[in-house]
């Protein structure tokens, strides 16, 4: 134990989905910030970590990995006695109910995070990096995401999390995205509707989220 | 026991990945077409199935509906684990990390691979065909980007014979763009290996049978 490190910057939304799922699995790690101003992400020592040049990247004593998503899959299945048990399912639930979460995980990947994407380098990230942003491109994004939420609205009608009764890697995948949208102001989609306005309530002010929104303000690593 | 049943045209990419995940795992299974210019996609019986309107839907034999295809696969790989080709999701036999090892390179596939690829196909192939007008910039946009990207996988299969090591996995299948892949050599030496495969001849002659 002891010797997991994530490299990239913490506020970067995909390095966060990864912290958020280690907080959740109380597994201890190491940070190392990636400094993308300078290009650091584009290195030669860096690209034999992630051969894309993105973050994050990971590094355990039995892997090394890139794409948010499978160094969760990989953090729940290899430190699966830790921390939170039911993120990929109930333990004793067998491929069905592990199929239901990785079902809303992907809709997560391929629905929900595309028009957020935009939304959060639009809105958060464009303004700080002072970059023009671009009415259109934010209109059309805010038009899709909500044809999504309206699916959620209807989901989360009937069950309390995406995936069940219990909260998943399917919720938490939203975390890093939907923050930056919330802390933007942007959020009144979320906010109009019932269900997932109850949904975000209550991922959002889990403890181990909370630790890794604290890692924003923080100073970066060396 | 019902058969297992995949809902969607043969000719998504998407449709396409699940039934090649089945004929790898000599599953037997029934495709149920879903007319999508007739907007079947968006009926209240389907969206029962797939709440997004989207296909492929999916329905074991048990009665254990999915959606998303990525999810539907890895569902088989899990379910049928000792059958058909066993090293779809790692070595028989592998643990957490060798499955993590795939898992990379099928998300790798997900959101750097399929967003270009996706996007020059419907540019160059469907909009034609559609009579919708192509857009020069869309099409210059993403030509960059499957570059860079086609790059990666080029520097990566000169190390391994497939994307995430010397056995085909999930991450090498269903990659469906031909005509935008065979301009590097080892890019080309994996697009032959893997589409000579039976599993996706058979994709491809279910896409040449006429519709129901």
């Amino acid at each position: 134990m002891g010797s997991v490190t994530v490299y990239g910057p913490p506020i970067s939304t995909a390095v966060s989905r990864v912290l958020a799922c280690l907080q959740e699995k109380d597994v201890d790690f190491k940070l190392v910030n990636v400094d993308m101003a300078k290009g650091q992400h584009k290195s030669p020592d860096y690209l034999k970590l992630q051969p894309f040049g993105q973050v994050p990247a990971f590094q355990d004593e039995h892997a090394t990995l890139f794409e948010s998503r499978a160094i969760c899959r990989y953090i729940c299945d290899k430190y699966a006695n830790r921390g939170n048990q039911s993120l990929l399912g109930r333990s004793g639930g067998g491929p069905a109910e592990r199929a239901q979460v990785e079902q809303w995980l992907e809709a997560e990947s391929q629905s929900f995070n595309p028009p957020s994407s935009v939304l959060v380098f639009q809105l958060a990230f464009a303004p700080r990096m002072g970059l023009p942003q671009d009415p259109a491109a934010i209109e059309l994004n805010q038009a899709k995401l909500a044809r999504v939420l309206d699916v959620y609205e209807r989901r989360l009608g009937e069950s309390r999390f995406l995936a069940g009764d219990e909260f998943s890697l399917a919720d938490l995948a939203h975390l890093p995205n939907a923050h930056h949208i919330f802390a933007a102001r942007k959020d009144d989609m979320f906010a109009s509707r019932k269900n997932v306005a109850r949904w975000w309530e209550e991922i959002s002010t889990r403890p181990s989220w909370k630790k890794v929104v604290d890692m924003y303000s923080a100073a970066p690593p060396a | 026991m019902g058969s297992v049943k995949v809902f969607g045209p043969a000719m998504s990419t998407a449709v396409s990945r699940v039934m090649a995940c089945l004929l790898e795992k000599e599953m037997p299974f029934q495709l149920l077409p879903i007319h999508l210019p007739k907007a079947q996609h968006k009926s209240p019986d389907f969206l029962k199935l797939q709440p997004f309107g989207q296909v492929p839907a999916f329905q074991d034999g048990d009665g254990t509906t999915l959606f998303e295809s990525r999810a539907i696969c890895r569902y088989i790989c899990d379910q049928f684990a000792g059958q058909g080709n066993r090293s779809l999701l790692g070595p028989e036999g592998g643990g957490a990390a060798d499955r993590a090892r795939v898992d990379q390179w099928v998300e790798a596939e997900a959101h750097s691979f399929n967003p270009p690829s996706s996007a020059l196909v419907f540019q160059l192939v469907f909009a034609p065909s559609m009579r919708l007008k192509q857009d020069p910039a869309a099409i210059r946009e993403n030509e960059a980007k499957l570059r860079k990207v086609l790059g990666v996988y080029e520097r990566r299969l000169a190390e391994s014979r497939f994307l995430a090591g010397n056995e085909f996995s999930l991450a090498d299948l269903a990659t469906d763009k031909a005509e935008l892949l065979t301009s590097r050599k080892n890019v080309a030496r994996w697009w032959e290996d893997i589409s000579a495969r039976p599993s996706w001849k058979k994709v491809l002659d279910m896409r040449g049978a006429p519709p129901a």
